[in-house]
């Protein structure tokens, strides 16, 4: 509890003692008005100087005003156990909702306790303790067991497992060894590491996350500023309502002034609209934290509330949906035996750094001795490659480059690359290469259907039948395929002419920034270690898991749902009170109560979320 | 160019959205956002920050007497 938090209990203690034992002590009038009027003070001079200096200030209408009013009058008509009543619980209702914004904010506090604190530099001999912002590209830093990774980079010394749960909601630890890429943000668990830095602190994965975390507040959603709208206009109007209410009757004749004095009081005390300005936008912020501790992160309250009526989702195929790693699956030879047939294919393929090129390399396994290669590599855009290996030609490639060489291939009809080779003019089979479809996908996609998903597409630059086969496994709804990045954008622009407001992007961040930026929501993937996904997204999934994006949604709905339902169970219930208020039905100490509980009320349920 | 600062001590939502339109008027501010949650002050400068702070703080304090802005 902080200080000025402290200081406002002893205040309420200290009235509260004065206020109940003067209603239970058979006191002299005299001391029994005292005792009030003492209580009185002690809670509620601070509000009548609020009140005081805001009128100075031009901001005459708010509810220091309203309780400042409601107090006075309710002297003035010697209501004396009220007005202090009023004023007492009041200060217990501001109390409670002090204490539990404070609760959140260290609740979203220790999520972002990711930021490291210090670095050591290995200098020679040396180890130097410093701050991440002086550590330089290139420098070698130690990592100690239990201590926050603080610097992006790779090892190069060591082996440990890093608890990367702050980053991902990811409880499991991650194994790293001596040439692995690790992120700020991680705890070491395990043994000591050394890594070279590669990247300053403030282009580090930990430093753009908390960088967006704390500026998600900028962007307000509209329930949002509607509430506080809505008390601009509320509190004068009630004010006047509550004068005219105390005035005009009496005049008319009915009834005397005194009466409807005191039900003008009432009126004022349950109008006090604390409950609703509060109770909005913390359930925002509980929802968005509630995000972020499953690794979710959002950038602004205003993206949770466009999440949540979310009809139509649009996939970037690659890297998305699928693992974005091509690995060879099958090796099919015409004639001689498979391990020959991907000796070739690597050895053809040895100078190409292109992803397939790279999987095949990758099966093959064993080292290549590049004098094996006898003659020039030629590099056939569009078709493959020709080599000469061992003193024979070798070309490796689609079946275009099949066709061109007057060579037969059998037809396959697989989801996948196919790369032929050839030897010498002689076909000798084919290899099958393919990107993996995630794990979570399936389940993922089930989930998106229960929640009442319209439209599932997919976009891919990849072929038709690769993108059908993954479509077909996954039940998406809708596939482009054989798409030019630009056309990527074209298909969106009309998945968002057919569902204004309603179209989330979800891509991995390396090349969708356009897309991510054009839909209504982007959703990046993966965003360890992906800049540009963390800037040109609106929500980021830290770990690679296709589930959240349901669960984000999810989270979402039940935000907006608490957001509203806290909205109307206040007004419902303060309208109500009005109304009976206002033909004297409702005491003022019924009405303190209702106001004081409609608070705790809508506080206690904003941050179940 | 975007800063971002801390604000402490503000009330209620209220205020906070109260000081936010009173800050917005000041020349040289493009925008300005207060969250009364994360006690985050975000203010888009179109010019110099340094004498347009001068005035977010006068202004704060007019409004606002208790509240503490600090750099981040």
């Amino acid at each position: 509890m902080t200080k000025a938090l402290k200081k406002r209990l002893y205040k309420i203690i200290i009235a509260g003692l004065l206020f109940f034992s003067a209603l239970i002590l058979p006191l002299p009038p005299k001391i029994y008005l005292a005792f009030l009027i003492i209580a009185y003070l002690v809670v509620g001079l601070d509000i009548i100087r609020k009140s005081a200096r805001n009128i100075k200030n031009g901001r005459i209408f708010d509810e220091n005003l309203l309780m400042t009013i409601a107090t006075l009058a309710a002297f003035a008509i010697k209501q004396y156990p009220e007005a202090v009543a009023v004023m007492l619980f009041y200060e217990v209702g501001e109390f409670f909702q002090t204490y539990a914004v404070n609760r959140s904010r260290k609740s979203i506090a220790s999520l972002m306790n990711i930021r490291p604190d210090y670095a050591n530099v290995i200098k020679g001999e040396d180890v130097i303790t410093t701050a991440p912002e002086k550590v330089a590209l290139g420098d070698t830093i130690l990592i100690r067991p239990g201590e926050k990774v603080p610097l992006d980079g790779i090892i190069t010394k060591g082996a440990s497992s890093l608890d990367t749960s702050a980053l991902t909601g990811e409880s499991l630890p991650r194994n790293v060894e001596k040439g692995d890429q690790i992120v700020s943000g991680c705890i070491n668990q395990g043994g000591t590491l050394e890594v070279k830095v590669t990247s300053l602190f403030k282009d580090s994965t930990v430093a753009k996350i908390l960088e967006l975390v704390e500026n998600a507040s900028a962007k307000k959603a509209s329930v949002e500023n509607l509430i506080t709208r809505f008390a601009k206009y509320y509190t004068p109007t009630v004010v006047f309502l509550a004068l005219a209410l105390a005035v005009i009757p009496p005049l008319c004749g009915y009834l005397d002034f005194e009466t409807w004095l005191y039900r003008a009081i009432t009126f004022l005390v349950i109008s006090c609209p604390c409950a609703l300005v509060i109770s909005v936008p913390l359930s925002f912020f509980g929802g968005i934290g509630r995000a972020s501790r499953e690794g979710i992160l959002v950038k602004g309250s205003v993206y949770l509330e466009t999440l949540a009526k979310i009809r139509c989702l649009v996939f970037d195929k690659t890297g998305t949906l699928t693992y974005g790693k091509f690995e060879v699956e099958k090796i099919i030879p015409q004639e001689g035996d498979a391990d020959s047939l991907l000796e070739l294919a690597a050895y053809a393929e040895a100078h190409s750094s292109h992803p397939i090129a790279v999987s095949i390399k990758k099966r093959y396994g064993k080292r290549l001795k590049l004098s094996r290669l006898t003659g020039d590599v030629e590099e056939m855009p569009g078709l493959g490659v020709k080599a000469v290996v061992d003193g024979r030609i070798i070309h490796a490639g689609n079946a275009k480059l099949m066709k061109k060489l007057n060579l037969k291939t059998p037809k396959v009809s697989a989801a996948g690359s196919l790369v032929y080779v050839a030897a010498d003019g002689k076909y000798l089979g084919y290899l099958l290469i393919a990107d993996q479809i995630r794990e979570d996908a399936k389940d993922a996609f089930a989930s998106l259907n229960n929640l009442g998903i319209k439209q599932t597409v997919m976009l891919t630059g990849d072929r038709k039948q690769i993108a059908q086969n993954i479509a077909d496994k996954l039940k998406i709804s809708t596939i482009f395929a054989e798409l030019l990045p630009a056309d990527k954008v074209n298909h969106l622009e009309t998945c968002l002419a057919q569902n204004p407001g309603q179209v989330a992007f979800i891509g991995d961040g390396i090349n969708d920034a356009p897309s991510l930026a054009r839909a209504d929501i982007g959703i990046a993937m993966g965003g360890i270690g992906s800049d540009a996904a963390i800037e040109a997204a609106d929500i980021v999934i830290m770990d690679d898991k296709l589930s959240k994006i349901a669960a984000a949604i999810k989270i979402a709905r039940r935000t907006l749902f608490i957001a509203k339902e806290n909205i109307i169970f206040a007004l419902a219930v303060k309208f109500l009170v009005l109304g009976l208020g206002a033909f004297g039905e409702v005491s003022i100490w019924a009405a303190v109560f209702a106001d004081v509980g409609v608070s705790v009320i809508a506080i206690l349920n904003a941050i179940r979320v | 160019m975007q800063k971002t600062y801390t604000i402490e001590n503000l009330d209620c939502p209220n205020c906070a959205a109260e000081l936010e339109n009173a800050l917005r008027d000041i020349k040289g501010i493009n925008n300005v956002s207060i969250s009364f949650l994360t006690q985050k002050l975000c203010i888009d400068f179109a010019d110099d920050d340094e004498a347009v702070m001068k005035e977010v703080r006068r202004i704060t304090n007019k409004i606002e007497p208790d509240c503490e802005i600090t750099n981040d």
